[in-house]
This record gives C-alpha cells, structure tokens and sequence, in this order.
C-alpha cells in the first residue's frame, strides 16, 4: 500500500467518523422511542389498551408466528403486490408505446389518463367488489388501478421528452419509426424506466393494502383490518410495524436494480 | 465537370395555424461531383430547410429536385453532434449502418479503419462524455460517412465549438472531405469558413431565399482552409460577399 499524505489520513478518518455518528444517531432514535414507550406502558403512564407497547407487539409477533400464520398472511400481501406490480408495468409500458406512437391516440385519451390518474380510486373500491367479486382478484384490481395510470403518465412523459435533436439524427440516417423506438426512445429512457419501478412498487402496495382492508380474508391488510374491529391493537401495531418492513425490502430490492442498470449504462 | 444534383425552381412553404411563410422561393443550382460548396446566408433564410429537402426530411412545396445517380446516399451532419451517451463511440458510429441493415464485418472494419485514421482510434471503446467538443464533433462527422453518402450536407458544423477548436477541425474537416473523395454541401454563416473551406460559393437573398450569386473560388497558392486565409484574394471574396449579403440591423 502507497503511503498517503497526513492530509488524506485525515480525511478519511473524518469521513469515518461521520459515518459512525450517522450510524450511532439512527439506532438511538429507535432505542430511544422504543424505551421511551416500553417504560410509559409499565409505570401506566399510558393506557396500553389503546397504545400498546414493544414488548405485547413481540408477544404478539412470536404467538403469530407459533400459529404459523405470520408468514403466510405477509405471503398474501407480497404476492399480490408482485403481480399488481409486474401487471401494471407491462400494461404501463405498453400503452406508453401506444400512444408515443400515435400522437393522435394521445391526444383523444388524454383527458380520460387524467381522469383516471386523479379520481381517488378507493372510490370505485365498492363497484369493484361488486363487479369482480370479494376475492383475491378484486385486491389486485384495486392495486392495478391504482398503479397503472400513473405508470402510463410517467413513461409516457419520458418518451414524449426524449431529445427531439437524436431523434432528427435518426431520421437523418433513415431510421424507420420502430428502429427510433427501440434504439432511441427505450435506452435513453432507462432512468425514467427504473424510477418508475420505485413508484410502482410503492403504488401496488398501497392498492393492495387498501384492497385487503376492504374485501379479504388473508393478508398484511386484513390483520389491520380484523385487529381493529376486534379492538386488539397489538395485533394492529404489530401489523403496521411487518408491512414497513415489507414495504423497506421490497423499495431496496428495486433499489439494487436499479445500481446494477446504471452500473451497467457508464 | 459532372452534375451529380440538380435543382431546379425549388420552393418551400410553411404552414401553421397563424399562416403560412414562404421560407425558399425559388433556388436553381447545379451540384458537380465532388466540390465542395458552401451556402451563406441571413440568418432564418431557408438555408436549413434546403439541407432537410435535400435529405427527404421535409416536403418540397414545388420544383424538382434530380440526382444524377442511382441508388444515390445522402448523408447529413447536424449542427450538434447527437452523440449517444449510453453508446461508444465505435457503437454511435456504427449506428447508421444498424439502421439500414447494412452492418457486417466489412463495413464495421471500414468505420474503425475511419476512426483509426483520423486520430479517434485509442477512444474507440469509450464514451462520448470523455471526449471533447472537437473530437465529438469529429466522430460525428465519421458517423455520418460511415454509411458511405455520395453527398455530405453540413449544417454550420463547427459553430458550437469555440474559436481555436473551429479552425483546426475545419482543417480536419476539409482534409476528410478531400480524401474520401467526397461531394460536401457546407451551410454556414462565417464567409471566411466558406471562403477557405469551398469550391464554389451560393449566396442566397434573405427570406424568402433566392440564389443572389454564385462564386468560384480561385486562391493563388490554395492549400489548407487556415493557409487558405493569408491568400491575397480572400479579403477581396470577403468584401464582394459581405455586400452582397446587404446586412441592416
């Protein structure tokens, strides 16, 4: 190893410092809360029928797990996103295409995109239930509904903003419409492509959650859903505390794609 | 010499919904085969629109246009290189061949002996960001001949380059044009990189654009466009031209 300058010595010890700090300042918030909490509930300063509190949420966590029913409601819920997900995306980019490459179709569909797109579409969340059903099909319907047309505005927008100066240039070497689309319009679009699967991911969970908190029998939603009526706010709070966890793993995965698309790009 | 392009009464009219302009018209001229020939002219006079006519990017309102070979190929350099960034530059060189399925290992091996030659060759499997507006400027132009046009048409292509850079790469320019034995149409505004530069001057009339004059270029001593510059009768070509023009803010 080649000997550095004090200066860069220096450097790198600040930096690593900064990082420890960061690191010590992220697990003491939690510690902290969490603390704080568990000591409010056994000197009763706080109702734990109503607030709960860290330890009953990991009794609760471990008596579900015993059930064996833990990881089959969390099951439910990720497959349903995944296919919200994986259907709203190719819907999404298939549209998109459509109307990039008829300005026409665009321009007619354009107010109904924007109806949709803003409509709350919890609204229509009754209609579904009575049109497809009160099954598993209507959560990911819900979910669809919710993360396809904001899919469809997003690529659609990057297409349309694609340099029109690279597309002259194709054009200038005889470039047929498909060759601009595949060879232009998709690879200058990777980044706008990844994004949208960060907030497609998130949209599909968020249709799915209120999917399940309509009409389910199983899932993350459904344990928030029968927590509440039954009045059992452990199970709500333990509920609340796996989906964030599933919610963080699953905006992660996406996140290594998306390094390892960009890694690959430059 | 041999006509390689004629064109005759072309007119050019736009439309939109305030109405239309009448940006060419009309232009007769004769292209000889490999001569290079510059267009000036005011701005916004149409000389764009003749590029796009030329290379079928836009309709002709009237007049004809008549290439005198088969199968002719036109290629067109912009005024910006368009190079892309998630390609090499080997790869955005190679792009025009992809596009008319002409890429194979002949015309590949053809793109990379262009690029070897004219000083690209270490930069051949990087990417546009590291090169700079010169070198860029440059692979676009080998882009351009890598499809192999009969006729080049450049449109004001070094006027994003600074100063210094302009000057050595229109030596580069014209040298590349010459060797490959190229017919080149130069659409420019510097009349003292159309006079060093060219064959044959067009001058064209402001909007809407008539051809005003047509020079020969004749230079004692005539060499590279930077030497061309000290020749006793480039200052004479650049008066007769500057008044021709007529130019009044």
């Amino acid at each position: 190893m080649s000997t550095y300058s004090e200066e860069h010595k220096q450097f790198l010890q600040k930096r690593k410092r900064n990082r420890i700090i960061v690191l010590f300042f992220q697990i003491a918030i939690i510690v902290f809360f969490l603390g704080i909490w568990e000591i409010s509930a056994r000197m009763g300063w706080i109702n734990t029928f109503l607030s709960s509190s860290p330890s009953k949420v990991l009794d609760t966590f471990s008596s579900l797990w015993q059930q064996n029913d833990l990881l089959s409601h969390v099951w439910i819920t990720v497959y349903e996103t995944l296919i919200s997900f994986g259907v709203s995306l190719v819907i999404g980019m298939g549209v998109a295409s459509i109307l990039w490459w008829n300005k026409t179709i665009a321009k007619i569909i354009d107010p109904y995109l924007t109806i949709m797109n803003s409509l709350p579409k919890v609204a229509l969340g009754p209609l579904i239930i009575i049109w497809v059903g009160a099954n598993t099909n209507s959560i990911i319907f819900m979910a669809l509904l919710i993360s396809t047309f904001i899919t469809i505005i997003n690529i659609y927008n990057g297409f349309v903003s694609t340099d029109p100066y690279y597309v002259r240039l194709l054009q200038t070497l005889n470039a047929k419409k498909y060759q601009i689309f595949y060879k232009l319009i998709v690879p200058s679009n990777k980044n706008t492509i990844v994004n949208c699967l960060k907030i497609n991911i998130s949209m599909s969970l968020i249709g799915v959650i209120m999917g399940e908190l309509l009409v389910s029998k199983k899932g993350l939603g459904y344990l928030i859903m029968y927590g509440s009526q039954v009045f059992n706010i452990d199970l709500v709070i333990t509920s609340v505390v796996l989906l964030g966890i599933v919610s963080y793993v699953m905006y992660y995965i996406i996140s290594c794609i998306e390094k390892k698309m960009i890694k690959n790009n430059s | 010499m041999k006509t390689i392009l004629t064109i005759e009464n072309l007119r050019k009219i736009y439309h939109d919904v305030q109405g239309e302009v009448v940006a060419i018209d009309n232009i007769s001229l004769d292209i000889y085969d490999k001569e290079l020939i510059a267009i000036v002219g005011p701005s916004g006079c149409g000389k764009t629109s003749l590029l796009s006519i030329l290379s079928n990017l836009e309709k002709k309102s009237a007049g004809n246009i008549t290439f005198h070979k088969d199968n002719i190929r036109i290629g067109y350099m912009l005024q910006k290189d368009a190079l892309f960034p998630w390609r090499t530059i080997l790869d955005n060189c190679l792009i025009g061949l992809e596009v008319n399925h002409t890429l194979n290992e002949k015309t590949k091996q053809r793109v990379i002996d262009l690029l070897n030659t004219y000083g690209l060759g270490e930069f051949i499997y990087k990417y546009p960001n590291s090169l700079s507006g010169g070198m860029r400027q440059r692979v676009a132009l080998i882009r351009t001949l890598a499809v192999d046009p009969d006729i080049l048409l450049l449109d004001e292509p070094f006027s994003a380059l600074d100063y210094m850079t302009r000057l050595s790469l229109s030596d580069d320019v014209y040298k590349i044009i010459k060797n490959e034995g190229k017919t080149a149409i130069l659409v420019t505004h510097d009349l003292a990189e159309a006079i060093s530069l060219s064959d044959r001057i067009v001058v064209l009339s402001k909007r809407p654009a008539i051809v005003k004059k047509v020079y020969d270029i004749h230079l004692s001593n005539k060499s590279t466009p930077i030497q061309n510059r000290k020749c006793k009768e480039f200052n004479l070509y650049y008066d007769q031209i500057w008044r021709d023009l007529d130019v009044h803010l």
